[in-house]
């Protein structure tokens, strides 16, 4: 099936002749047509267009070829985009009915990149709404279900992404990483995630949730695959002052990259509490692999770990409440009629805005409320301090961390739906990472007695993507769980 | 830390949100259980931490200041629920 290619052959086979873009496009087209129904994965298809580009990726690689030109590098290969990210001609609903109708007329620089290297976009995965949460029940247009399991959750905020690569419904998929929603779905999904260093790569074009933590990353059936598309996205662009100091360079990952000497430092932090024990175990049997391929396992504590959930659902929902009141019913998307303006936005906001999102702008709105921005956000900015001290601190002893990216496999659609603070504590592995801008790989190190994909994180110093990638795709070399893949019957039920 | 329901209007208020009585009783209740559980914050001793430490490190970059063409109206005003002359339009705000 041309759907179980790897972008790295797709573009083999493509060279070669061997396949061109319009069989693939139709092959992607069939397998969406076929699994959306049961999966929900996407929120705009854009299927014929993409057939079009499809065979005119086809045209050009023949006209180019002919003049002996250089090819695009991802000439006629599908994407898909997580829709709280600006793709022209397309909707944006970040989820929320407050965008139902709201088409951005630019792209995000990332699409644009990811564009102009020859990529098609087939539409827009679900997602939470702004991106917040880590399920996709928040989403106003229903839940993805796992392909791995249709009665669990697909991880979220980025779900549809990670569950569409799951199902081989697009070889890659772009998704956001604010407190965790590349790596926890792609842990949920069995695929293989990078949330980058903050300001690594442009967020030109994303729908703003939490500015100082909010990263552009990517998912995709392996780190060779994922650093391809990556390497086009990243990098510095004028229009995200943050992404200014992001060293330029690309990365490059290699067979024959050694983790021989490799300091792997492990935190006690990671591994304690609620954790489920076949969680410990797959992640702790990968640490495992490492040490047996040369790399020195090393005890690090992050003390400060715990506090990770009240400073992330401190500082997130107060630049939220920020960053959210640009939605008021005057620019884009619907208008709750009102008489007077002060009644529009109440009237627009209260109706159209989702339970959690107005969870969020309620607790950021009272944490920096007067008489209580000491007590709440000033606090969790200092202990975010802390937090991001405890990285450098591990960072000056180890290389990289090797951790679950989620104490539990995918849980059950519903299990937390009334107790908002349990399905924060879901995030407690993920959050910490967002809080002091390291960048983490996420990617497949087993299965749960159910069947279901167990991840692990690797995190390194700031802008050492280079060095997890290759310890990750090494460890993809001696592995094969990221080959592991959902049985059709449990998609097709 | 209990909010009460007068106080969880306050809040919608200063953001802007219209919430129902049901609303406003969901979410003092778990605004007020996710606030004890963010207690343990005051726990930390944070007295040599740098007021500033916590901003990111490394500049930003600033670009020149010479406009540059944008979206253009035309683009910007394809989304507006109300529009007209070139302009969104909102009911008066003067009487």
């Amino acid at each position: 099936m041309l759907t179980n290619l790897t972008i790295f052959e797709i573009i083999t086979l493509l060279g070669r002749g061997e396949i061109s873009s319009g069989e693939l496009m139709q092959a992607y087209v069939e397998r969406i047509q076929q699994l959306e129904p049961r999966l929900h994965a996407f929120l705009t298809l854009r299927l014929e267009d993409a057939l079009n580009q499809a065979d005119v990726a086809d045209q050009q690689r023949a006209e180019l070829s002919r003049r002996g030109d250089a090819i695009p590098p991802l000439l006629g290969v599908p994407l898909a985009v997580k829709d709280v990210l600006a793709v022209a001609g397309m909707p944006c609903t970040a989820g929320s009915k407050i965008l139902e109708t709201f088409q951005p007329p630019y792209d995000a620089t990332v699409v644009a990149r990811l564009r102009a290297a020859g990529a098609i976009i087939l539409g827009k995965t679900n997602t939470d709404e702004f991106a917040m949460g880590s399920s996709t029940e928040n989403s106003a247009y229903g839940v993805t279900h796992n392909p791995w399991n249709l009665e669990r959750v697909p991880g979220g905020s980025s779900g549809g992404s990670a569950a569409a690569v799951a199902a081989r419904m697009a070889p890659a998929a772009l998704g956001t990483d604010t407190g965790g929603s590349v790596r926890q779905p792609a842990s949920f999904c069995g695929v293989t995630g990078i949330k980058p260093t903050y300001g690594r790569v442009s967020r030109y074009g994303l729908f703003a949730y939490g500015s100082s933590l909010d990263s552009v990353g990517a998912l995709a059936r392996d780190v060779a695959d994922l650093t391809l598309v990556f390497n086009i996205m990243q990098g510095c662009d004028p229009r995200d002052a943050t992404s200014g100091n992001a060293p330029q360079e690309q990365m490059n990952i290699e067979d024959n990259w050694s983790s021989r000497g490799l300091r792997v430092g492990v935190p006690d932090e990671y591994f304690g509490g609620g954790i489920q024990p076949e969680v410990e175990s797959a992640v702790r049997a990968a640490i495992q692999t490492y040490q047996s391929m040369g790399a020195e396992i090393i005890p690090v504590k992050l003390p400060h770990t715990q506090y990770a959930v009240p400073v992330y659902y401190l500082i997130a929902p107060a630049e939220a409440s920020a960053n959210l009141a640009r939605y008021d019913g005057l620019r884009y998307g619907p208008r709750v009629d009102a008489d007077d303006l002060h009644h529009i936005y109440t009237a627009t906001r209260g109706a159209l805005f989702g339970r959690e999102t107005k969870r969020r702008i309620m607790l950021g709105t009272y944490a920096l409320s007067a008489g209580y921005q000491d007590a709440y956000y000033g606090k969790a900015q200092k202990v975010r301090a802390l937090i991001r001290q405890d990285f450098e601190r591990a960072f000056k002893q180890v290389d990289m961390i090797a951790a679950p990216v989620a104490p539990t496999t995918a849980f059950k659609i519903g299990a937390h739906s009334g107790d908002p603070l349990a399905m924060y504590l879901e995030d407690i592995f993920t959050l910490p990472a967002n809080l002091a801008g390291v960048p983490g790989v996420a990617f497949p190190v087993g299965l749960d007695h159910e069947n279901l994909p167990i991840g692990m994180q690797l995190l390194g110093p700031h802008f050492q993507e280079q060095r997890l990638l290759n310890a990750a795709h090494r460890y993809q070399l001696v592995s094969d769980w990221h080959k592991a893949r959902p049985a059709e019957a449990s998609i097709l039920g | 830390m209990s909010l009460t329901k007068d106080q969880v209007e306050h809040i919608a208020q200063l953001a802007r949100l219209d919430l129902t009585e049901a609303e406003q009783a969901r979410y003092a209740q778990q605004l007020s259980a996710i606030l004890d559980y963010f207690e343990q914050l005051q726990q930390v001793d944070t007295g040599s931490v740098d007021t500033m430490a916590y901003l990111q490190t490394g500049d930003s970059q600033l670009r020149t200041d010479e406009p540059h063409p944008g979206l253009g109206i035309d683009a910007l005003l394809s989304n507006a629920p109300d529009a007209d002359a070139r302009q969104f339009r909102v009911p008066p705000i003067l009487g």
